[in-house]
């Protein structure tokens, strides 16, 4: 019997992200692409992935399209799903035990309670505001002339305490900058950035409750300081993976091996 | 005779367009053509007693009506603009700023009403009217007839809040006599209370309606009948619309009917006052699933029956953000238990901090309480500018999701 192939496509608002999956278990390729919705970012995704997997698209059984750019590719996916259920359905591969995870993505923070085999049952989002995202991140890191993969590196060479006190990007940009020109060093500065966003997200997760295991995913949970930051803040071990960031695609892959699964049954 | 024979029987309108009538015959244009014959025009908050100004006979008209129905045709963002530009910030309220700016004399042909000579204001609906008013008042140099109603601590009011209410009542009647330029006909302020809890009881009626599965209407369908129940509350013509809603109704619930006419996948309550501009974005993702929203607790808050003037007084004390958060939760999961609900969506409405700010609590209550689904979005009731309409497809999606993997557990699947 041939194996059957199944892809999920994640097109989040600043990253596209693409898993192949074999039998719904194994991962045969995966790709990440730094432009999202509305970008070349989806159909470059697509490309890379399958080149890396060796397939065309006829070999695929089911794609699986989720994330804020979901719809643009209603065309090409064979169904779409919210990155909610993705998510949790794509931390439960990564960690089995997995009940409640913190997801921030570019645009967006959400806390998901996991039931067993990666059932979503319960969800609190960020409100309209993208403060404590990974937007929040992104302008921070570019006033204070760092690179985001930087970021973590140089929160762990903190030596004080600063408090960056407001979540607001436009507000905090000039509380950053206020702190610069008071001589305070970018390192101290990144990490209270890093503690901002913990404690805007950690009161997210407070509000639905944290239970074991509490797993990390989306783009932001490649900062290990903000990562640091977050369990300090809610004083909880806090798992990650080096996939975190493909959590969703992975989830929309196994869905759609369900879903594959699921009308080849009938 | 033969003339009454030959007439083609004339057609029964159906309810929601008699309900449509009442409210621009009885409120908007008799109030115009009360402003033609020099009477002078109220403009009154939603929930003020309206009792007293039917049996004095003065016409009054709602801008909270009015800002919903300016939101709704899309006129709201550009009214806000004007009402920031003379200096009200965009934290207010979008009722507010839109009827600022519409005092202020910008023009609104979505949902034009006579200038005000007085204003009446209860602060039960929220503690931004008593601004708001004294704002409107300052403007056109008018009387501001003010009932405070004091924020509950406890699930019903006690006798002294009940006292106090009723010495304001009694000196509003004294402040609209000299107004109306008569006393008080104490057998047309009985005839309006009769009208109004008859009214309130039909109105209720209908809601209760939402308790069938599947349900004989759209709960959104309350929303647009919510005119009649605010603005008319105290009219015979209301009672009247409603009684023949809820026989409509009744007659779904034997026929099979309903005026929704989506499959009933889920039932849901809404949290909250709708989005008036985006109401068919709201509706879009939820009619695609066929969840219907057989909750609401912004459209039932207006229908009260009292028996005497305490428990009238004790009634204009219950408002959905003027409760409470002990009371607002029961009040809440009663209707849900009550209408069958898989899930609640929340709107976290920018312009009503009251409501907003308890709705955090009232969600972890909901998810510990009655174990459903729960989302939030952000949105407004008239500001469009405080929607996005993609965050709130993702957070339905989701809440869709939620609802289909519970059923599933009930029914003994497995995801």
């Amino acid at each position: 019997m041939s194996a059957i192939y199944t892809m999920g496509i994640d097109i989040g608002s600043t990253a596209s992200k693409s898993v192949i999956l074999k039998d719904g278990k194994e991962i045969v390729s995966k790709a990440v692409i730094d432009v999202g919705a509305g970008t070349s970012g989806p159909k470059r995704v697509i490309e890379e992935v399958t080149k890396e997997a060796g397939l065309s698209r006829e070999e695929i059984s089911f794609i699986l399209a989720t994330g804020y750019g979901r719809n643009s590719l209603l065309e090409w996916a064979d169904h779409q799903m919210s990155e909610l259920s993705c998510h949790a359905k794509g931390a439960n591969y990564l960690f089995p035990n997995v009940r409640t995870v913190i997801d921030i993505g570019g645009q967006d923070a959400k806390v998901l309670k996991v039931g067993p085999n990666g059932v979503l049952s319960n969800f609190v989002m960020n409100d309209k505001c993208a403060a404590g995202t990974g937007r929040f991140l992104d302008v921070m890191a570019k006033i204070l002339e760092v690179k985001v993969s930087e970021l973590e590196g140089l929160s762990a060479q903190s030596t004080e305490d600063v408090s960056i006190s407001s979540t607001c990007t436009v507000f905090a940009e000039s509380e950053v900058i206020s702190q610069l020109a008071k001589g305070v060093h970018k390192n101290d500065i990144i990490k209270g950035i890093h503690r901002s966003v913990a404690g805007r997200v950690g009161g997210l997760a407070k509000r639905v409750g944290i239970e074991d295991d509490l797993v990390m995913t989306g783009g932001v949970a490649l900062n290990g300081g903000v990562v640091k930051a977050m369990e300090e803040a809610l004083n909880h071990e806090i798992k990650t993976s080096p996939l975190t960031q493909y959590a969703g695609a992975i989830g929309a892959a196994l869905f759609a091996y369900k879903k594959y699964e699921g009308v080849n049954k009938k | 005779m033969s003339e009454a024979i030959n007439k083609p029987a004339e057609e029964k309108k159906a309810a929601k367009y008699v309900l449509r009538e009442v409210v621009e015959r009885e409120v908007y244009q008799a109030a115009w053509d009360a402003k033609k014959r020099g009477e002078p025009v109220g403009w009154s908050s939603s929930k003020f007693p309206s009792e007293i100004t039917e049996a004095l006979g003065l016409n009054l008209v709602y801008p909270e009506n009015q800002a919903a129905a300016i939101g709704a045709k899309h006129g709201g963002e550009r009214m806000c603009e004007h009402a920031e530009a003379m200096g009200f910030d965009n934290d207010i309220c979008a009722y507010a700023r839109i009827n600022l700016a519409y005092a202020a004399g910008h023009e609104a042909e979505e949902k034009p009403m006579p200038q005000p000579d007085f204003v009446l204001c209860c602060n039960n609906i929220c503690n931004c009217m008593t601004k708001w008013y004294e704002n409107l008042a300052r403007m056109h140099n008018i009387p501001l007839i003010m009932i405070d109603v004091p924020y509950a601590n406890t699930k019903e009011p006690d006798q002294n809040k009940i006292d106090y209410i009723r010495g304001q009542f009694d000196d509003a009647i004294k402040q609209l006599e000299k107004i109306a330029g008569r006393k008080m006909d104490m057998e047309k302020f009985e005839e309006a209370c009769s009208n109004a809890n008859r009214a309130a009881k039909a109105w209720l009626k209908v809601c209760s309606y939402l308790q069938y599965t599947p349900a004989p209407f759209a709960g959104f369908d309350l929303f647009n009948h919510m005119a009649d129940i605010v603005t008319a509350r105290a009219k015979k013509a209301t009672a009247l619309a409603f009684e023949q809603l809820a026989d409509e109704l009744e007659e779904n619930v034997k026929t099979g009917k309903s005026t929704w006419k989506y499959d009933e996948n889920h039932r849901i309550m809404f949290e909250g006052i709708p989005c008036w501009p985006q109401l068919g974005k709201l509706f879009k993702p939820l009619k695609e699933r066929g969840i219907n929203t057989t909750a609401v607790v912004y459209a039932p808050a207006f229908g009260f029956e009292y028996n005497n003037m305490d428990e009238l007084m004790a009634a204009y004390c219950k408002a959905p953000n003027s409760v409470c958060i002990e009371k607002g939760v029961e009040w809440r999961e009663t209707i849900c238990k009550e209408n069958n609900v898989d899930g609640i969506l929340v709107h976290y409405n920018r312009s009503c901090k009251p409501w907003s700010g308890y709705m955090p609590e009232m969600e972890r209550r909901f998810r510990k309480d009655l174990g459903v689904a729960v989302a939030g979005f952000d949105g407004d009731q008239a500001d469009p500018r405080n929607f996005s309409e993609e965050q709130y497809n993702t957070r339905v999606e989701g809440l869709f999701e939620v609802m289909q993997a519970n059923k599933a557990a009930k029914e003994g699947g497995n995801k």
